[in-house]
C-alpha cells in the first residue's frame, strides 16, 4: 500500500517535471521564434569604428622657385619634397590630421616666361595653360623680391585657378637652403590656408558631430549661413510687385540667369544639381510697415525689424511641388508708390547701399526702388523695365553666400583676384569641396551612428534587408571617402561622400522602421496573461514543491546517517 | 546647430516624419530641416559681404559701383508683348427654386508648351501659377482636371451647370504619350496635388483609379484616344472646406487682393447648399489657325446659396448679401472682368429689377438654350458709379414661372435589403419630347462589392434596351475596381432603368474606416451624352465668347456635350465587432488553460486509496455512544 503511494507520488513528479521540460525545451523557444521581429545583419562594429571619426586630409603643395629667388648652390639639392603633418582633437571622438606634402622645384623656362607677363593676372592665365594642376592641390610660384609683377605692397596674389604668386621674403645668400625653406614655410602656410582649408572651416564643416561651444563665433556664422549640404538645391527668383496697379514690372529674368547665375551653378556642378525658376507674385507684401523717415524722407526699415518682413511672404511663395530639395529663394520687393522709396538701415542706423538683405539657409531680398523713373503725371500703370545686371550683382553675392563659397578673410598683403565671369575661382571651388566632404563625412557618420544606436535601443523595430544594405553601402561609402581624402583625391572624396549621405538618410527616413516602433508592453502583457498565468503557476508551483521535498528528503538522509 | 540625432530625439523625428500626413501642405519640405527656422537676419553691404566682417570688401564693390550708374537710363525701352493673360468672369442665375448660382471663372492663357520636346524647361512663370507648371513638366500631363465639391447639384430644380462636377473630389489626367510608367506618375502626381490642395487626394490609389476608354475624352488639343493615358478616380467623401479654397485662390495672379476673387469669402462660400471649385489645364489653339499651343488654366468655382430659404422667403439677393463684400475693382492684370447676370426670363423687366441697370446685353448660346446676359464691364471706371463700389442688387416684382425640366437628368441608388446583397438601380431619364439620343454610362464601383454582371439588365419603357457598346472590366480585390461602360439609346420622353445586383465582400479588420458604421462610399455614375439643342450651338472658335459658355468645345450646331452625374451611393457592408480579436484571445486561452489545468492535475496529483468515511447515521450513533460511555460501533 505505502509502495504504491510513493511510486504514485514520485509518478506525479515526473510528470510535473516532464511538463516543465517540455514547456522550457519546446515551448519558450517556438514562443521565441514566432514572435521575433525580422532584425538583418549590420556592420555594428564598423558603425562603433566610424562613430570615433579620424580624419587625414592630404594637401599636394608645390612650391616653384623662379629665378632669381635662389643661389645657384641652393638650387643645386633640387627637386625636393618634404612632408609636414599636423594634428588636432577636436573631440574625444574626433580628430583631425593635415598632411602637407610639400615639393620644392625651380621654375621651367616656359613658366619664366609666362611669369614675365606683365600683370600678375596674365601672368596666372599662362600658367594655367603651360599646366592643369589637380582639384585640391595648390602652387605657389615665388618670385623675387623686386619683381614688379606685384605692386609694392602686396605681397600674395592668388590667381582665379590654383597657383598664387608668392614675393620671397629677403634671404641672405648665405643661408642653406633649410634656413631659406623654413624662413618660407610661414608664407605658403598662410597662402594654403587661404586657398585649400583652414583649421576652423574643417571645424566648422564637424559642427554636425562636434558641440558648439568650440567653434568660434565668425566660422560658426559662415557654416549657418550656408545652407547645408544636399544632393540638389532649387533656386527661386521671385519678384514682389504688391501694387500691380500702379507698376507694370519688366524683367528679363531669363537672359539674367543664363549671363549671371549660369555660369556660378556650372561650375559647382560637381557638388550638387541646381535648378533654377523664377516667378512673379502681385500683391505681396512685406510683413512690416515701414517708417517714414522725415530727414531722408524716405521710408526706412531697420534691422530690427526685418526678421518680420518675410513670413507673410513666405506662405505664398510655395514650396516646389516637383521635388524635395531645400529652396533658395531670392525676392526681388519693388515698394508700392505710397511707400516708395524704401531703404534699409543696418544695425548702427546707416543705409545699407546695396538696400538688400538675406537670411541664412533662407535666401536673400532686395529692395528696388522705382519712384525716380516715372513723374507723379505718368499714367498708371508705368512699365518699367528692372535693371537686371544690378540686381543679379546683388542676388550673385547672396548666392556664394548661401552656398557656402565664404570670403576668406586674407591675411594683410594678399590679392585676391575676382573670379570674373564664371563666378568662382578654381580655388573657390576646392575650398568648398574640402568644407563640403568633410561634411558630408560627418553628417553621414552622425546618421549612421545614430540610426544604429537607436536600432539597438528599440528591439521591436524591424530591419529589413534594404535598410541593411543601405547601410552598409553608407558604410562602405564612408570608409572609401575617408580614404579618398587621405590619399587626397578630393573629387573623388566629394562623391563617395555625397553617396554615403544620401545612403544613410534614406536608411534613417525608411518608413518600413516605424512599424513596430511603438508596441505597448502593457498591450503584450494583456494578451499573454490569460494564457501564461494559468499555465505557469501550476508548473511553477509543482516544481517548487519537488525542490522543497528534495531538500527535505536529503535533511532526512543526513539525519539519518548522523 | 548640431543635430544631435540620439536617443528619443530620433524617435520623436521618426514618429514626426512618418506622422506628417501627406495630405498636410507642408509634405513637400523635408522634415529632417529643423534647423533652418532658425534664422538670423544680417544685411548684405553692396559687396555681398556680412555687416561686421568689414574684413572682405573687394570682390564685389567694383562691378556693382559701375552697375549703379548705368542705372535708370534704360526707361523708355519697348516692352515685348506678354505672353500671358488673365481674364475673371462672375456669372450670376437667378434659380427658379429661389436659390442664387453664382459662378465664377478665371482663365490664365500662356503661349508656350511644357511638353515640347528638345526644348528648354519653362522654368519663368509670370501669371501661371509657378507650383502648376512644375507638376504639369514634371509629370508630363496632357491635360488635368480636378474638382472638389460640397453638395449634390440638383439637376432637377437648378437645371444644368455650367461645368458638372461629382460630389467629393474627382480628378482626371491625360498623360502625354511619351509617358512610360503611367501609374507610378499617377501616384506621384495624386500626392503632390494632394500637397498643393490640401486634400486627401492621397487616398487615390490602384484600388480607385480607372481608365475609362469612352467617357473621358481630352477637353483641350491633341486626339489622344488611347485610354492607356487616362486615370479617372473620385473620392465621393472629400470635404471641401476653408483649407481647400486658400490654396485655390493662390493660384490666382491677384490672390484675393483685387478683383472678382475679393469675394469669395468662405464663411458666405460655405454657408451654402452647393459649392463647387475645379481647376482645368488644358492645351488648346492660340488662335484660329491653330498653328502654334497655348496653355490654358481655368479655374471655375461655383456656388448655390439657399437666400430663399434661409432668408425668410425673401428672394432679393444682391453682391453684398450673398458675399458680405462688394466690388471696387477688377484684377488690374486681367484683360477682361465683367460680371454677367442671366435675365432671359425677364425680358421686359416685369419679373425683377436689377441695379445699377447696365445698358449693355450679352447674347450666349450655352446648353442648348439662347439665354441673354445683363453684362457689367468691370475694367471700365463708370461700372462703379460715384461711390467706387459696385453692389449688384436684384428686386424680384412677380413670381418667376416655372422650369423647363432638364433634357437629360440621372438618378441612383441601392436597393436590396440584409447585408449580403444588393442592387443597384440607375435611371436615366430623357425628358426630349420627340428625340432619342445615345448616353454613354459609366460606372466605377469599388471591388468590395462584387457586381453580378449576368444580372445586368437596362430596361426602357418596360423594354429590354440592350446597350450597342459595353465595356466592362472586373474588379481585383484589392487591386482594382469594377468599370462598367455602356451606349445606351434613350427613346423619347422615357425612364431607363439600368440594375446590376452585387454581393457585399468581406473586408479585413485592418481594411475598415474609423467609422464602418458609416458606410462606404461609391462614386457618382458618369453619364455622357450629345444633347440635341433646341437652337443651333455656334461651333465657331473666338476669343470673345464668354468664359462660361467655351469650356467644352462644340463639334455640331445641333447638339451640346452635356455630363450629368448621379448621387454618390452610401452602402452598409457587414461590420464585425472590432474588439473581437481580443475577446477570442481572452476566451480561448482561458479555455486552454481550464483544459491545460486539469490535464495538469489529472497527471501530477498522487493518487490513493481513501477510507470510506462512515455513513452519517453510524457517526451520529457513535456520537451519542461516545457521551454515554458505550463502546462504539465498528
Amino acid at each position: 500500500m505505502l509502495i504504491s503511494i510513493k511510486s504514485e507520488k514520485q509518478r506525479g513528479r515526473y510528470a510535473a517535471l516532464a511538463i516543465a521540460a517540455v514547456v522550457i525545451v519546446v515551448g519558450i523557444p517556438l514562443w521565441w521564434k514566432t514572435t521575433e521581429t525580422y532584425r538583418a545583419w549590420l556592420p555594428f562594429s564598423e558603425i562603433s569604428e566610424l562613430d570615433s571619426l579620424q580624419l587625414q586630409l592630404s594637401v599636394d603643395i608645390e612650391v616653384v622657385f623662379s629665378r632669381g629667388t635662389l643661389t645657384p648652390e641652393q638650387q643645386k639639392k633640387f627637386p625636393l619634397s618634404h612632408v609636414n603633418e599636423k594634428e588636432h582633437q577636436v573631440d574625444a571622438k574626433t580628430g583631425l590630421r593635415y598632411k602637407y606634402e610639400t615639393r620644392y622645384r625651380t621654375a621651367t623656362i616656359m613658366e619664366e616666361d609666362a611669369l614675365n607677363q606683365p600683370t600678375a593676372a596674365e601672368a596666372d592665365l599662362s600658367l594655367h595653360m603651360l599646366s592643369e594642376s589637380s582639384c585640391g592641390s595648390v602652387v605657389v610660384y615665388v618670385i623675387p623680391e623686386t619683381a614688379a609683377l606685384l605692386p609694392e605692397d602686396v605681397k600674395v596674389y592668388v590667381g582665379q585657378r590654383r597657383t598664387a604668386l608668392l614675393r620671397s621674403p629677403p634671404f641672405k645668400s648665405s643661408w642653406s637652403l633649410k634656413e631659406v625653406l623654413s624662413n618660407l614655410d610661414v608664407e605658403v602656410e598662410q597662402v594654403v590656408s587661404t586657398m585649400s582649408f583652414s583649421h576652423q572651416d574643417i571645424v566648422a564643416a564637424l559642427s554636425d558631430r562636434v558641440r558648439m561651444a568650440k567653434v568660434t563665433k565668425e566660422s560658426m556664422a559662415d557654416s549657418m549661413r550656408a545652407i547645408k549640404s544636399s544632393p540638389g538645391y532649387e533656386i527661386t527668383f521671385s519678384l514682389l510687385n504688391p501694387d500691380p496697379r500702379s507698376h507694370s514690372l519688366h524683367w528679363d529674368i531669363e537672359g539674367a540667369v543664363q549671363s549671371c547665375i549660369q555660369p556660378l551653378l556650372n561650375k559647382l556642378a560637381p557638388i550638387a544639381n541646381f535648378s533654377v525658376d523664377s516667378q512673379i507674385l502681385y500683391y505681396a507684401v512685406l510683413g512690416v510697415n515701414p517708417r517714414f523717415d522725415n530727414s531722408v524722407s524716405a521710408y526706412t526699415l531697420s534691422a530690427d525689424s526685418l526678421s518680420h518682413v518675410i513670413n507673410p511672404v513666405e506662405a505664398r511663395l510655395g514650396s516646389n511641388a516637383a521635388s524635395s530639395n531645400p529652396v533658395l529663394n531670392f525676392l526681388l520687393y519693388v515698394p508700392d508708390s505710397h511707400h516708395s522709396p524704401l531703404f534699409i538701415r543696418d544695425h548702427s542706423k546707416r543705409e545699407v547701399p546695396s538696400n538688400a538683405f538675406h537670411s541664412p539657409r533662407w535666401g536673400g531680398i532686395m529692395v528696388y526702388n522705382v519712384n525716380e523713373m516715372y513723374g507723379p503725371e505718368a499714367e498708371r500703370p508705368v512699365d518699367i523695365n528692372i535693371n537686371m545686371a544690378k540686381v543679379m550683382g546683388v542676388f550673385l553675392a547672396q548666392l556664394r553666400l548661401m552656398l557656402g563659397v565664404q570670403h576668406t578673410h586674407p591675411p594683410t598683403g594678399f590679392v585676391l583676384q575676382s573670379p570674373g565671369s564664371a563666378g568662382l575661382a578654381d580655388w573657390e571651388l576646392d575650398r568648398l569641396l574640402w568644407s563640403r566632404s568633410v561634411e558630408n563625412i560627418a553628417t553621414a557618420s552622425t546618421t549612421i551612428t545614430s540610426l544604429a544606436q537607436l536600432l539597438d535601443q528599440i528591439g521591436n523595430i524591424v530591419i529589413n534587408d534594404n535598410i541593411a544594405q543601405q547601410v552598409s553601402s553608407a558604410v562602405t561609402s564612408l570608409q572609401s571617402a575617408v580614404a579618398e581624402l587621405e590619399a587626397g583625391n578630393l573629387a573623388f572624396a566629394l562623391q563617395y561622400s555625397r553617396e554615403a549621405i544620401l545612403a544613410s538618410e534614406r536608411a534613417f527616413f525608411d518608413p518600413s522602421l516605424l512599424h513596430l516602433l511603438y508596441f505597448p508592453d502593457d498591450q503584450k502583457f494583456a494578451i499573454y496573461i490569460p494564457l501564461f498565468l494559468p499555465m505557469c503557476v501550476p508548473i511553477v508551483l509543482s516544481l517548487l514543491k519537488i525542490v522543497s521535498e528534495a531538500k527535505k528528503r536529503r535533511a532526512d538522509k543526513q539525519a539519518k546517517s548522523d | 546647430m548640431a543635430a544631435h540625432r540620439c536617443g528619443l530625439s530620433v524617435v520623436c523625428i521618426l514618429i514626426f516624419s512618418s506622422l506628417a500626413h501627406p495630405s498636410s501642405c507642408d509634405t513637400l519640405e523635408k522634415a529632417n530641416d529643423n534647423t533652418a527656422t532658425k534664422r538670423r537676419i544680417s544685411e548684405v553691404n553692396t559687396d555681398g559681404s556680412v555687416a561686421g566682417e568689414d574684413m572682405n570688401e573687394r570682390q564685389w564693390q567694383s562691378t556693382d559701383v559701375e552697375v549703379n550708374r548705368s542705372d535708370g537710363t534704360k526707361n523708355g525701352e519697348t516692352f515685348a508683348p506678354a505672353k500671358d493673360q488673365f481674364q475673371e468672369e462672375l456669372v450670376i442665375r437667378p434659380l427658379h427654386s429661389g436659390d442664387i448660382y453664382a459662378s465664377f471663372q478665371f482663365r490664365t492663357l500662356w503661349d508656350t508648351d511644357f511638353l515640347q520636346e528638345g526644348q528648354k524647361k519653362v522654368s519663368h512663370y509670370r501669371l501661371f501659377p509657378k507650383s502648376l507648371g512644375q507638376v504639369l513638366s514634371k509629370f508630363s500631363v496632357q491635360e488635368l482636371h480636378i474638382s472638389f465639391t460640397q453638395g449634390f447639384w440638383r439637376t432637377m430644380q437648378w437645371g444644368q451647370p455650367f461645368i458638372p462636377s461629382p460630389p467629393g473630389a474627382e480628378l482626371w489626367v491625360w498623360f502625354h504619350d511619351t509617358v512610360s510608367d503611367v501609374d507610378g506618375n499617377w501616384k506621384e502626381l495624386t500626392n503632390v496635388l494632394s500637397g498643393i490642395f490640401c486634400a486627401s487626394l492621397n487616398f487615390i490609389d490602384m484600388t480607385n483609379t480607372v481608365q475609362p476608354s469612352a467617357s473621358f475624352k481630352p477637353l483641350g488639343l491633341g486626339n489622344a484616344t488611347d485610354h492607356r493615358f487616362l486615370r479617372y478616380a473620385t473620392l465621393p467623401r472629400e470635404i471641401v472646406c476653408t483649407e481647400n479654397l486658400t490654396p485655390w485662390k493662390k493660384l490666382l495672379p491677384c490672390g484675393s487682393k483685387a478683383g472678382l476673387a475679393v469675394l469669395m469669402k468662405s464663411e458666405k462660400l460655405f454657408h451654402s447648399s452647393f459649392h463647387s471649385q475645379a481647376v482645368h489645364i488644358r492645351p488648346i489653339c492660340q488662335d484660329e489657325q491653330c498653328t502654334s499651343k497655348a496653355w490654358e488654366l481655368r479655374q471655375t468655382l461655383n456656388v448655390v446659396f439657399d437666400h430663399y430659404t434661409s432668408g425668410q422667403g425673401k428672394k432679393e439677393w444682391s453682391l453684398f448679401k450673398m458675399f458680405s463684400r462688394t466690388l471696387t475693382e477688377a484684377c488690374p492684370l486681367a484683360s477682361s472682368s465683367k460680371v454677367y447676370v442671366d435675365i432671359t426670363d425677364n425680358p421686359e423687366g416685369e419679373l425683377f429689377e436689377l441695379s445699377p441697370a447696365t445698358p449693355l446685353l450679352s447674347q450666349a448660346v450655352v446648353l442648348g438654350d439662347r439665354r441673354t446676359y445683363s453684362v457689367y464691364d468691370l475694367t471700365r471706371a463708370e461700372t462703379f458709379g460715384q461711390l467706387r463700389s459696385f453692389n449688384l442688387l436684384l428686386r424680384w416684382k412677380g413670381d418667376s414661372g416655372d422650369m423647363l425640366r432638364p433634357l437629360l437628368h440621372a438618378e441612383r441608388y441601392v436597393a436590396g435589403f440584409g447585408l449580403q446583397t444588393g442592387e443597384i438601380h440607375t435611371v436615366i431619364y430623357n425628358n426630349h419630347p420627340y428625340r432619342a439620343f445615345p448616353v454613354l454610362l459609366m460606372d466605377s464601383v469599388p471591388w468590395y462589392l462584387q457586381l453580378y454582371i449576368h444580372t445586368l439588365t437596362v430596361t426602357s419603357k418596360s423594354r429590354d434596351n440592350k446597350p450597342s457598346y459595353i465595356h466592362y472590366q472586373p474588379a481585383k480585390d484589392r487591386h482594382r475596381p469594377h468599370l462598367l461602360e455602356m451606349l445606351i439609346q434613350l427613346p423619347p420622353h422615357s425612364m431607363t432603368e439600368v440594375t446590376v445586383q452585387f454581393e457585399r465582400a468581406l473586408l479585413k479588420w485592418t481594411e475598415y474606416t474609423p467609422d464602418p458604421n458609416h458606410g462606404f462610399y461609391v462614386g457618382s455614375s458618369v453619364v455622357s451624352a450629345l444633347v440635341p439643342s433646341m437652337v443651333a450651338m455656334s461651333t465657331n472658335f473666338t476669343q470673345d465668347q464668354p468664359l462660361f459658355s467655351s469650356f467644352v468645345p462644340v463639334k455640331e450646331e445641333s447638339s451640346y456635350f452635356v455630363r450629368v452625374y448621379t448621387e454618390p451611393l452610401l452602402v452598409n457592408l457587414p461590420t464585425p465587432d472590432f474588439s473581437m480579436p481580443y475577446n477570442v484571445i481572452c476566451l480561448t486561452c482561458t479555455v486552454v488553460a481550464v483544459g491545460y489545468g486539469s490535464f495538469y492535475n489529472l497527471l501530477t496529483r498522487t493518487f490513493q486509496v481513501d477510507e470510506p468515511s462512515p455513513p452519517l447515521a453510524k457517526r451520529l450513533a457513535n456520537f451519542i455512544r461516545r457521551i454515554r460511555g458505550v463502546p462504539l460501533l465498528a
